[in-house]
């Protein structure tokens, strides 16, 4: 009977099987935003954290939104050029997942929690995860800011500076009678939206 | 307002790289030769750059959430536990056997400790420290009052139900005496060192001082000789010789010691504490220093502690008899003022003294 339970346990903490892509070709697929690489990232790399959070007293919403943040952080570097290759992509995730796990658990609870069973190496990603945080505040400052600019300038700034469409289109778009109309406007919500992003 | 907003164009258009050549080495003068305009440009950019991050996030957000909805997470949790169901369902098998094995393992446990007394025992040892402070405020102060139904009765002599010592205040049948030793009599005798009894009456008590006054109203009594000792009006020093006579059997003990501190218990300035070995019935007896004053009356002795007994001071005992109105007094109470014991050795003093020294009966 021992030698069954024995057995049990060691079948739990298995080591997940997958087959991982080479790291230098997703960093190329990241730099080029590429959704297969995204969707190629999600299939290799999602099994382990999922792990990783529901042995640690997560749920699935958990280990989501904990993966999708160590996505962003990961862009954030590859993108600034930071992200070298001599440390592994995966090593890279599971680390900055572990030590947002570890954070959101503590916020849930009040006794500080500095251990969580681990499937993993990791290494240290504090620096990492404080220039994340500073973008993240960034990001959440403009959403905020343009909720609150409303529309029709939300839309104009988005299709301008995010969708880079013309001024032309733009102004058939919202039936501004010329260009330098539509112009004026851009111009008002810019201003407005620069207001608004720094008062918040 | 017109010219900003061709300002802002141009700026964009700069930053885009849209200007031709010589627009463009005409804007880079301009904003080389007009700072604010460089600080336009400069902020501009990362304002823009701002709002393009939140647009590849927001897009990142978007690919994520699709990427998401295409795994199969029901498979994936079942590759990352694979055994997880199965022992869910072993749990779910035995979960009655389990309950029923954990409950018999508590109640065993429990009423083994029950049985083997490891409850009472610990709360025994709990009770008994609590106590110990209790017993030391109770028992420290065991009053020195003596049994005399714990004696073997001797002749037809009537044994009292209490007993201790007093002494005479004054040579017309006065006698003081502690308080606690004649409470809740229902009558009072003295007897001497002959084993003559009289009968006395309570004339005053005082029981914040544990003393009390005693007069000796029997018909047998014939007043005494004059007292061979005085009463210290002042305060004796730490360290100086002393003795009692008591009865703490029927016949007169002589103890001797020395004044320990000038505080009773628990800092009690009423009393001294005296290292004299004292037992009950010696309660009420005189406390003597060598030139032969009274400086107390022994009343208590501590039981924790060794060699420590109590007297009342003996200016408590003045300061009583002061408080007794002359007019409700038979006879006049007038404290001794001549001492005849001075120079005397200790065998010879006692010889003088013993003759003062009552067995206090109480019925």
């Amino acid at each position: 009977m021992g030698y069954n339970i024995k057995k049990q346990v060691l079948i739990v903490s298995k080591e997940i099987k997958s087959s991982v892509p080479a790291d230098s070709e997703m960093i190329f697929g990241i730099l080029n935003d590429s959704k297969d690489t995204l969707n190629r990232l999600y299939k290799s790399y999602y099994p382990m954290v999922l792990q990783l959070v529901l042995t640690n007293n997560g749920n699935e919403d958990d280990a989501k939104d904990i993966f999708q943040e160590s996505v962003i952080v990961l862009y954030n570097k590859v993108k600034s050029g930071g992200f070298e290759l001599n440390s592994k992509l995966k090593t890279f995730l599971y680390s900055v997942c572990r030590r947002l796990w570890l954070k959101r658990l503590n916020q849930k609870s009040r006794n500080v929690t500095t251990d969580l069973k681990d499937f993993e190496e990791f290494q240290a990603v504090e620096h990492d995860l404080d220039y994340h945080q500073e973008k993240d505040a960034q990001f959440k400052q403009m959403e905020i800011a343009l909720i609150k600019l409303g529309e029709p300038c939300k839309t104009i700034i988005e299709d301008y500076y995010i969708q880079n469409r013309s001024m032309q289109d733009i102004s058939e778009k919202f039936g501004y009678t010329n260009a330098d109309n539509a112009k004026t406007q851009k111009y008002k919500c810019l201003q407005r939206l620069k207001k608004l992003f720094f008062q918040v | 307002m017109k010219s900003e907003i061709e300002l802002v164009e141009q700026i964009e258009a700069y930053l885009n790289g849209k200007l031709s050549d010589t627009e463009k080495l005409a804007f880079e003068k301009l904003r080389a030769d007009n700072p604010e305009i460089d600080l336009k440009v400069v902020n501009h950019q990362n304002f823009v750059s701002q709002i393009t991050e939140y647009g590849l996030r927001k897009k990142l957000l978007t690919d994520m959430d699709e990427a998401h909805e295409l795994l199969d997470i029901t498979s994936i949790k079942a590759e990352v536990f694979p055994t997880s169901y199965k022992i869910r369902s072993i749990f779910k098998k035995y979960r009655l056997n389990t309950a029923v094995a954990a409950s018999v393992a508590i109640i065993t446990v429990f009423s083994t400790l029950f049985f083997t007394d490891y409850f009472s025992k610990t709360i025994t040892n709990n009770y008994k420290a609590l106590r110990r402070d209790i017993n030391n405020i109770k028992l420290s102060q065991s009053r020195l009052i003596k049994g005399i139904n714990d004696l073997p009765v001797q002749g037809p002599v009537n044994p009292g139900r209490f007993g201790g010592t007093g002494f005479a205040l004054s040579a017309n049948g006065y006698v003081v005496t502690n308080y606690h030793v004649i409470k809740d009599a229902d009558s009072v005798y003295v007897q001497n060192a002959e084993g003559e009894s009289y009968k006395v009456k309570q004339i005053y008590v005082d029981p914040a001082y544990d003393i009390a006054v005693l007069q000796i109203v029997d018909p047998e009594f014939k007043s005494l000789a004059s007292l061979p000792y005085t009463f210290k009006k002042t305060g004796s020093d730490l360290g100086e010789d002393v003795y009692t006579i008591g009865f703490p059997r029927d016949d007169q003990v002589f103890n001797r010691g020395y004044l320990s501190s000038l505080t009773g218990f628990g800092g009690d300035t009423v009393a001294y504490q005296v290292d004299i070995s004292v037992n009950p019935g010696n309660s009420g007896g005189p406390l003597m220093d060598t030139k032969g004053n009274v400086i107390g009356i022994i009343n208590a002795k501590q039981t924790q502690t060794e060699g420590a007994a109590f007297a009342v001071k003996s200016n408590y005992i003045i300061q009583s008899i002061g408080s007794i109105p002359q007019d409700s007094l038979e006879a006049k109470l007038i404290l001794n003022k001549k001492n005849t014991l001075i120079g005397l050795s200790r065998t010879d003093q006692y010889k003088k003294v013993k003759d003062y020294i009552f067995m206090v009966k109480v019925y």
